[in-house]
């Protein structure tokens, strides 16, 4: 048994976090909040392979592991990339032009979450819609769906429409793979989160080194070292529990597949959650205006914990494993 | 990353379940908490079993005797060991986890040929005697004082909190040899024999009203020099080599424990407790219990993880004050629901209309500690917060 990444695969993490901490800085996302675009961003994240990396070399992909791929968004979600690269990731090999990034996939999870209306992400720039549910995989043509845009969407940079009816759409998939696809988006959105509970953790550390009160850097106190450590803690958990939910689906029989994604789900979810919340009261009352950055890993956090799964709904389900 | 086992870890997993199936039910059923000299004598002899049958020391260098496994080796070690339920390591724990390995890394010639091979036979027993009154988290200020009087040291103070002490043969001992520099400065480590005349030891019942706990007071205690272990004031280096022996794997066999008593929890939850509603049918209570097995498996393969790490460095893992935090904490979390599935019961610390109330009223209880000893939460958050954050120090 080797829990460790390999040279290979800290390497790749390493190259692709200089790639989009080069490409994506920080301050992209106010950029991106105020109305700018940046229409290459897609294409450049295909062309490194973010959405083709699991497929085969013949199919045009890298015929990387779940693991490389758990690494990679992990660096998405640091850097707090937008866009449904979740979808397109699952979309891949499925509908065409979804590996190349030239179809922009977007989707819904109807197997865990069925309430509606249905919100559905980035329906704009979407070119297919994919449904999850018990009986299948659907793809839905977006402009069949009669959609509202909500003028004000919670995270700046997800967009979401809201449709009380869904069309049926084609079924391109059966339930097996439904339920495949679903295990693979919660994994994925938990790396996805992981890499939020990390960037919210350095960004609250970075902070308490530098702010002064009381003559002294507010990570000299106590009460703010003890809620940082605990960001670290809750950091390192989280990267246990979605690299060994990754490596189960590279190898299926080393134990049960949907309850250690269920468990990478929950944990990652808590705790981006927790570390999102800690960094906004270790930044104070700059901490609640929209100029630091914090509020933008917080919304998304709040996206992704609702996709593929809540944090309560995976409880229940590593719960229904003790039978009763 | 691979998850799979390697054939030699299946086999030296194979191997081991294979002679715990045997060894464990044959050792029998461990005689009654208050009885210290049968504890004792329990608690060796299976440590002996464990010695002959090529166990102990799993992680002591085989120079020394020990099995000198890898770390993945030792993780398979500890899981099989609490799956099989095996004895816990009871009064050997100070020797085997501290004592012994600051001899094989510190102790002279003499010293290591007088000890380490009888506490790896369970011939030893060692109690700790670093915690004063007044130094507890702040162990350097401890004040029990060691005058040098020719060959011996000449030794006065009060430790407590001292598990063991009753049925020791030899107390790892920090005292205080000059009082004239800064507190760590003036730190020495002996190994003092627990018949020496002027020791006295007086129970300290804890929590459970039991006695696992002891002051020990040293009146003109007078132990040979050549007991000292590396140079005069240079014990709180030497210390550290200790602390850190407790701060790996040392716990992963009762986080393996601890997996398994939630499963227990849960399946008494099943039970139909009351005019045919069970525990279980509260949905939260559910919630709840399928969130703390998270933690728990999460908990587990951070332990991997970081072990993974380690055995590749060498050195102990960077994350083994995060497991520690972590797992303190979540055992205390899991009491709780231990406690909220018993309802009432729990008023009694007996077995109660066929509920396992002594087990896990004892267990929560027990959790108390862990958060205290061994470095507490807040000096673990404090090392978390400056040696891995960087966060500055309060000075």
């Amino acid at each position: 048994m080797a829990f460790k990444l390999s040279d290979e695969q800290l390497e790749l993490q390493r190259g692709f976090r200089d790639f989009v901490a080069g490409r994506f800085p920080i301050e992209k996302l106010g950029q991106l909040a105020d109305g700018a675009k940046d229409a290459t961003l897609w294409g450049e994240l295909a062309e490194m392979g973010v959405f083709s990396l699991r497929l085969a070399e013949a199919r045009g992909g890298l015929g990387l592991f779940h693991v490389d791929a758990a690494l990679i968004f992990e660096e998405l979600g640091r850097a707090l990339v937008p866009g449904p690269v979740v979808w397109t990731h699952l979309a891949a090999g499925l509908i065409d032009g979804a590996a190349t990034g030239e179809t922009v996939v977007t989707g819904l999870d109807l197997t865990t979450n069925r309430h509606t209306p249905f919100v559905i992400e980035h329906l704009e720039d979407a070119g297919a819609v994919l449904v999850l549910k018990n009986d299948g995989v659907w793809r839905v043509d977006p402009s069949t769906i009669e959609a509202t845009t909500v003028d004000v969407p919670l995270d700046p940079l997800t967009p979401v429409h809201h449709a009380s009816r869904l069309p049926d759409g084609e079924r391109i998939a059966d339930a097996q793979a439904a339920d495949a696809l679903g295990l693979l988006g919660a994994t994925l959105s938990s790396a996805l989160m992981l890499g939020i509970a990390e960037a919210t953790s350095d960004m609250g550390v970075a902070y308490a080194k530098e702010r002064q009160q009381f003559d002294k850097p507010i990570g000299t106190f106590q009460a703010i070292k003890h809620m940082l450590a605990d960001t670290f803690v809750r950091q390192e958990l989280a990267r246990a529990a979605v690299y060994a939910a990754a490596g189960t689906l590279d190898h299926p029989e080393v134990g049960d597949v949907a309850t250690a994604v269920a468990e990478a789900k929950l944990v990652a979810g808590e705790s981006a959650m927790k570390n999102c919340r800690t960094c906004v009261q270790v930044h104070g009352g700059m901490g609640y205006t929209w100029e630091v950055p914090v509020h933008y890993f917080l919304k998304r956090t709040w996206i992704l914990e609702s996709t593929f799964g809540s944090v309560d709904e995976h409880a229940d389900r590593i719960a229904a494993t003790f039978g009763g | 990353m691979d998850l799979r086992p390697t054939e030699a870890e299946e086999k030296f997993r194979h191997e081991l379940r294979s002679w715990l199936s045997d060894a464990v039910p044959a050792h029998g059923t461990p005689p009654p908490r208050e009885n210290w000299p049968a504890r004792r004598a329990w608690d060796t002899g299976w440590q002996r079993k464990m010695f002959e049958a090529g166990w102990a020391g799993i992680s002591w260098p085989q120079a020394f005797g020990g099995r000198e496994a890898s770390l993945i080796e030792q993780l398979i070690y500890y899981e099989e060991y609490a799956r099989a339920k095996a004895p816990y390591v009871g009064v050997n724990f100070v020797g085997l986890l501290h004592g012994g390995p600051t001899l094989i890394v510190e102790g002279t010639d003499a010293q290591k040929e007088k000890h380490i091979e009888h506490i790896l036979r369970g011939e030893q027993v060692w109690c700790q005697g670093f915690s004063e009154p007044s130094a507890g988290s702040d162990l350097a200020s401890l004040r029990t004082r060691a005058e040098r009087d020719g060959e011996q040291y000449v030794v006065n103070g009060h430790k407590i909190w001292t598990s063991f002490a009753q049925v020791a043969d030899y107390c790892e001992l920090l005292v205080r040899t000059d009082p004239e520099v800064r507190k760590h400065a003036g730190i020495t480590w002996l190994i003092m024999p627990m018949d020496l005349p002027g020791i006295e030891v007086r129970p300290l019942p804890t929590l459970h009203g039991e006695g696992e706990f002891s002051e020990v007071f040293l009146d003109n205690v007078r132990i040979p020099v050549e007991n000292r272990v590396g140079a005069e004031n240079d014990g709180w280096r030497v210390t550290n080599v200790t602390l850190r022996f407790e701060r790996g794997t040392a716990f992963a066999g009762e986080m393996y424990d601890l997996k398994r008593w939630l499963a227990e929890i849960a399946a008494e939850a099943q039970k139909v407790t009351d005019h045919g509603s069970r525990a279980w049918d509260d949905a939260s209570l559910r919630r709840e219990i399928g969130h703390l097995q998270a933690d728990i498996d999460g908990l587990w393969n951070l332990l991997k993880l970081s072990i993974g790490q380690a055995d590749e460095s060498g050195v102990p893992a960077i994350g083994a004050s995060a497991v520690k935090l972590f797992f303190t904490e979540l055992k205390q979390r899991i009491g709780d629901m231990a406690m909220r599935v018993l309802g009432r019961a729990v008023l009694g610390r007996s077995d109660m209309a066929g509920m396992p109330v002594e087990y896990f009223s004892y267990e929560a209880l027990q959790s108390l500690s862990m958060t205290i000893a061994a470095g507490s939460s807040q000096i673990q958050r404090k090392i978390i917060g400056e040696r891995i954050l960087g966060l500055p120090k309060d000075k």
